[in-house]
């Protein structure tokens, strides 16, 4: 049928044109987006080409190639930003009571918040940790490939409107006081304490193309993941692996699990449900 | 409307979307895969986001074959019936593995049929056959038209026979259908594939 094979030509030439993007960014800019979910991408690059009206990849790859300011705003359509505080408070209550009684053994601990997006995660961890009387020796290290995303990170405000839904989920993660002890309002925002702010270190990191910085107790990486193809996802999992010190922890997204990648073996579940992995000794 | 509603000639897989009233309607279609079933099953059902759906497990006693809800890089494996989870899209991302998001929600859901249909339009083209069952949503138009865009077909179910005819209709308005059957129908066809 003549009609399909052409049909069928256009999901190809419109992969073609994607990997060729994604070589011109990496070529020009050093964002590695080649190993990450051809599936989402697609989609995501079809919005793209919707919202900077450009008829074909080609289009939007000359401008991107071009125009870095132009790349700057292109980049949210890479990348995936959602994120909430104690975002699936069942994983932040199982860290508060099966993870932290475990880190607090440690004279020191390090956190490594990987893929940190606009910081709801870090900011969250910062509040579990000063409620168990462990942030002023911890240190939390949070990273992201976007910079725009690490600034907001770094400020540490959020729509007011989102808070009604973070307090709820504070509550539903055993938090031992109200949310609104840890911040400010105003003019529509909510700025948390600049207290928690003091033990964290944010960096650009890329589990694409960037290697261990630091040992860290646990790793908190969720919902990054599924972005990767399972290629990229063993190279991040690898880092983590060598990041974390012995029979470290590893936290994942409430679907992302170990079991279908290469290093499998190398950690085993602490809280199944919950997606938070133990490194095995060796 | 046409009447070719034979099963591709060589069937690689098949993915079914459902709204509204759509559990009944599940339980009919998952209930006439016959234990030879062999093309994977992938099935976007939309369901609140804030908890464990149970769908899996429920609809699970009514087929022949195995029902999971999918995690993410899981396995395609033949023969398996596969749920997107609540609060995440469900996409192919290959003929050997699936892929989950977090993107924005698609006329307010997630999942969304839509972009089950397109992921899988893209990996399976001619060798996929999509069924869109009852819903109150337009949800899956855009789905069906990229499934027969891409050399697929498309099922839909009869609107005057759906719970709520809403994306039947919605559907057909906007892309048409290979064909428009009821369940009993649907199922006799699927029941007779031994693809």
């Amino acid at each position: 049928m003549v009609f399909a094979e052409m049909t069928d030509d256009a999901t190809r030439l419109f992969d073609i044109e994607l990997k060729l993007l994604l070589d011109a960014v990496y070529m020009r800019y050093h964002y590695d987006f080649r190993g990450y979910a051809m599936s989402s991408l697609r989609r995501r690059m079809r919005h793209a080409m919707g919202r900077f009206d450009c008829e074909r990849m080609s289009d939007l790859q000359h401008r991107i190639l071009h125009e870095p300011a132009f790349f700057a705003d292109a980049m949210q359509y890479f990348t995936v930003q959602v994120s909430e505080m104690f975002r699936d408070p069942a994983y932040f209550l199982a860290l508060r009571e099966q993870v932290l009684p475990v880190l607090k053994t440690y004279p020191s601990i390090k956190v490594w918040v990987a893929g940190c997006s606009s910081g709801e995660e870090v900011w969250s961890l910062a509040i579990l940790l000063a409620e168990e009387d462990l942030l002023d020796r911890s240190v939390i290290y949070a990273t992201d490939i976007n910079p725009e995303a690490l600034a907001k990170a770094e400020h540490g405000t959020f729509a007011a409107d989102r808070l009604p839904l973070f307090s709820r989920n504070y509550l539903a993660a055993g938090g031992r006081g109200s949310l609104s002890d840890y911040y400010t309002s105003a003019y529509g925002n909510a700025m948390f304490d600049r207290r928690l702010k003091k033990q964290m270190v944010f960096a650009d990191h890329s589990l694409a193309t960037d290697s261990v910085f630091s040992e860290v107790h646990l790793v908190s990486c969720r919902n990054v993941l599924i972005y990767f193809n399972r290629e990229l996802q063993d190279r991040a999992v690898g880092l983590f692996r060598d990041s974390l010190v012995r029979r470290g922890f590893l936290g994942l997204g409430g679907k992302e699990s170990l079991q279908f990648g290469a290093h499998a073996d190398a950690f085993e579940p602490f809280v199944g449900n919950q997606r938070i992995y133990r490194k095995v000794a060796p | 409307m046409s009447v070719d509603v034979a099963l591709p000639s060589s069937l690689d897989a098949l993915v079914i979307g459902a709204s509204a009233g759509g559990v009944s309607a599940l339980q009919t279609v998952l209930g006439s895969l016959p234990a030879s079933f062999r093309p994977p099953v992938f099935v976007v059902l939309h369901v609140p986001k804030d908890r464990p759906s149970g769908i899996p497990e429920l609809l699970g006693g009514y087929c022949a074959l195995p029902v999971l809800e999918a995690d993410d890089k899981q396995p395609v494996r033949p023969g398996h019936v596969f749920f997107a989870p609540p609060d995440y899209h469900l996409l192919v991302e290959s003929r050997e593995a699936l892929a989950l998001s977090m993107d924005e929600p698609v006329l307010f859901s997630r999942p969304s049929i839509d972009v089950l249909f397109e992921s899988a339009a893209a990996v399976y083209d001619r060798g996929l056959l999509a069924i869109l069952l009852t819903g109150a949503s337009s949800d899956g138009s855009e789905g069906v038209a990229a499934v027969r865009a891409a050399g697929g077909k498309a099922w839909i179910q009869c609107p005057v026979e759906a719970a709520s005819p809403i994306m039947p209709n919605a559907a057909l308005a906007h892309a048409g259908a290979d064909a428009v059957l009821r369940l009993g129908e649907m199922c006799e066809r699927l029941k007779g594939s031994n693809a």
